[in-house]
């Protein structure tokens, strides 16, 4: 016997998140995960149309809720997950390198730019309103404004690129205004959604306001797309034909669509509005003035 | 009650040609097919002119000439472009009687609704665009401050590709052509098929005002002329006004394009009236909500929801105030209900009015002498109706009002929220505090409460869910023809 022994390493099982808790996928299936070289990084939760489902289910009980808090309470709750992220960078430093194709520098600056996209994301919550809403001067003895509301549920296909940065940057700008979402985290790379699931479960975001799905984009995405109770889509990691079959189907309730980006995205760049304008609606209200 | 002598207005004001070709770079042409539709008046049936329906070649030749316009009209300043545009808010004006009087011959609305609604409106959305088309700029689209791009203005997104319901013919119009103008687009326009008098009218209009060439063309025709024009690839933008069911169809069909899409579509909206709230002005808006153009309104008021306790009462005041409408000739300045819009519309009216009497609602109609001739039908409202029942689901679009109650803040909101549409809502109640609890839950574009039915060029109109998406008039109004 030998002085001293290696350590073993107690692995992390990589499961889904939905409603706040991690189960596995119903259908028992898993599917491995690689590094660019090829070697074993883990068995990812391969989700199923069931799973889809419930993410949805669970994102709908949690919509009024989240809707429904003060725009000021959700800005503390990203500004939250900025700081429980910030606390993992050695982590997801270590997840992003483990994949192969980046280094720690990078990959650092990658998990940087994530914390400062939801810090930049969190101050939005309680600004947008005065941004795109408005008095609007009718002509008649009336009060008249228009005010920004969520879309309501919403499913994002995140890019299959940039695993940490692309999806907070899919994620982020959906959450802050009040809808919730479903994400198809990026198949090739998806640790590191998960292991953001564990930031978002300890951030004191509401359970169920980001459901994260292991698997094949191919195989979740036309069942969000054309499930009744999902308000939106976001198909910006969708490849083409996916999208389109996804699109054709989000046509059956009117979903708000965001088509995938014409040019290869630079996530590092000023996002600008359109993320979130994309998933909002605008309600005005009249009323007349008198005595 | 007052007797009413007839105090109609005169149609000689309008001068209709016996047939219309199609309005293609600033001329009419004449279609390649040889197919002609008649557009009738539904007040009498009588034929008032003959039609072009436009195939794909004509489409094509309009969205060339529309293309071939866009880069002087997307390059001209936009205080010209304004000009134009006020020009035309102007000859509206001075043309305001003749357009209303052909408005209301062709879609048999009550003359008093297009002299005193339509029209006013549709000089005001032309006048209201017309000042943003040099203000782009100040819109709050495409300012980055720290890319250095910072005060540029929003670029247009070139052929717009426009199809109009026969509902509010001319304000429909109005409402696709005065942003999309403004904003430095081109435009092809079909309008629908049974009440294409006023746009091309309109068409003269741009003539009067030397709008160039191009930079609004008119195709008429039916459903496959706007299949047409929504999937010509020379299209970048397309607007739809009209029912679900085809803005499903569009939406699918522009999958995979780069084309932005605008929908307006049906509603079936909830008119929410509390025990507080002051009856006789609810009466009047839950009237002017579903009555109002005969209910052919994508956000009528076609759901009354009542509170329980204050039911009994304000169903008799309705019943009464209902007694005293009047239908009939929609030139005639005393009329509150005209015609219906066509055959196929009333047919589809008197299918789900039948429905509701199959499925258990109670149907009641004032005693109301109904012409011999036109498409008629008269002012309707059914009381114990379920949630499931039909005519509580689907859009009527006529003069048919569903009356269901509650007991409850909450009860109301969980009623009035369970429609796949969200396109209006009305709520009626003096406690302040409560009118902004329910408009805050209700999912719908647009939320009256102690009015219904306003519009403005400033307030923006549009839907939630299945009612649609994009917003027109005010700011937001303009979002839909920027490449923002």
């Amino acid at each position: 016997m030998s002085e001293r022994t290696e350590r073993l390493s107690v692995r992390k099982t990589y499961k889904l998140f939905i409603g706040g808790a991690f189960p596995r996928s119903e259908s028992g299936r898993s599917y491995v995960v690689t590094s660019s070289k090829g070697d074993f990084l883990a068995n990812a939760a391969r989700a199923s149309r069931k799973d889809a489902r419930d993410a949805v289910g669970a994102a709908r009980k949690a919509f009024p809720g989240w809707s429904g808090a003060t725009a000021y309470n959700r800005g503390q709750i990203l500004y939250r997950i900025a700081e429980m992220l910030e606390g993992r960078r050695a982590q997801f430093v270590a997840e992003i390198t483990a994949m192969g194709g980046v280094g720690a520098k990078q990959a650092g600056e990658m998990v940087d730019a994530s914390v400062d996209r939801l810090v930049w994301y969190a101050g939005w919550s309680d600004k947008i309103g005065a941004v795109l809403g408005s008095s609007n001067p009718v002509a008649g003895p009336y009060f008249n404004l228009s005010s920004p509301e969520p879309t309501g549920v919403v499913a994002v296909v995140a890019p299959q690129e940039g695993p940490l940065l692309g999806l907070v940057s899919v994620i982020a700008p959906v959450i802050v205004t009040g809808n919730t979402c479903v994400v198809i985290a990026s198949e090739r790379a998806p640790l590191p959604a998960i292991t953001l699931a564990e930031v978002l479960a300890t951030s004191d975001l509401p359970g169920g306001v980001v459901n994260i799905l292991t698997g094949s984009a191919a195989e979740i995405a036309p069942w969000l797309a054309g499930h009744m109770d999902v308000n939106g889509i976001d198909l910006t990691g969708a490849d083409p034909e996916l999208a389109v079959t996804c699109e054709e189907l989000a046509a059956e309730n009117l979903k708000r669509v965001l088509r995938p980006p014409v040019d290869r995205v630079n996530w590092l760049a000023d996002p600008g509005i359109e993320r979130m304008t994309a998933f909002l609606e605008t309600k005005t209200v009249w009323h007349p003035i008198g005595i | 009650m007052f007797e009413y002598a007839p105090a109609p207005e005169s149609r000689d004001i309008v001068d209709i040609r016996p047939s219309y070709g199609l309005f293609i770079n600033g001329e009419w042409v004449e279609p390649q097919g040889e197919e002609r539709h008649k557009t009738v008046n539904p007040a009498t049936e009588e034929v008032l002119a003959e039609v072009a329906w436009a195939g794909e070649a004509d489409v094509d030749r309009a969205v060339q000439a529309a293309a071939k316009a866009f880069p002087v009209w997307s390059a001209m300043p936009g205080a010209e472009r304004a000009k134009y545009l006020f020009r035309i808010a102007r000859i509206i004006q001075e043309r305001a009687r003749e357009l209303a009087v052909l408005e209301t011959l062709d879609n048999g609305k009550p003359i008093r609704e297009s002299r005193d609604v339509d029209l006013p409106l549709v000089a005001a959305h032309f006048f209201y665009y017309a000042g943003w088309a040099d203000k782009l700029s100040y819109a709050g689209f495409g300012r980055r401050p720290t890319d250095g791009q910072g005060g540029s203005d929003p670029r247009p997104l070139g052929v717009a590709g426009q199809v109009i319901p026969w509902n509010f013919p001319l304000l429909m119009l109005a409402w696709k052509i005065a942003p999309a103008l403004a904003c430095g687009n081109t435009v092809v326009l079909k309008p629908a098929e049974t009440t294409p008098l006023t746009a091309l009218a309109f068409a003269d209009i741009c003539r009067q005002a030397d709008l160039p060439p191009g930079v609004v063309n008119i195709v008429t025709g039916a459903g496959e002329t706007g299949a047409a024009l929504v999937g010509h690839p020379g299209v970048d933008k397309v607007a739809f006004t009209g029912s679900t069911e085809v803005g499903r169809l569009i939406a699918r069909s522009l999958a995979g394009t780069r084309k932005k899409l605008t929908l307006e579509l049906g509603g079936k909206a909830a008119n929410i009236v509390f025990e507080d709230a002051p009856l006789d002005q609810a009466v009047e808006g839950i009237v002017n909500g579903i009555f109002f153009n005969q209910g052919h309104v994508c956000c009528a008021g076609s759901r009354l929801l009542v509170q329980e306790s204050v039911a009994d009462e304000l169903l008799e005041a309705l019943k009464r105030r209902l007694g005293t409408l009047r239908l009939g000739d929609p030139l005639d300045k005393n009329t509150d209900i005209g015609a219906i819009n066509s055959a196929e519309q009333l047919a589809k009216i008197r299918e789900l009015s039948a429905a509701g009497e199959a499925e258990g609602a109670e149907r009641w109609s004032p005693a109301c002498p109904i012409p011999d001739r036109g498409y008629w039908f008269p002012p309707t409202l059914f009381t114990g109706v379920a949630q499931s029942h039909r005519i509580a689901r689907e859009e009527i679009f006529g003069p048919v009002l569903s009356v269901l109650t509650f007991r409850t803040p909450a009860e109301a909101v969980e009623k009035a929220n369970n429609t796949p549409y969200g396109l209006s809502a009305g709520v009626w109640t003096e406690k302040g505090s409560r009118m902004l609890w329910m408009a805050s839950r209700l999912r719908a574009g647009v939320v009256w409460s102690n009015t219904f039915n306003r519009f403005d060029p400033t307030s923006p109109f549009g839907g939630y869910k299945e009612s649609g998406y994009g917003r027109e008039g005010g700011r937001h109004g303009l979002e839909a023809y920027l490449a923002v």
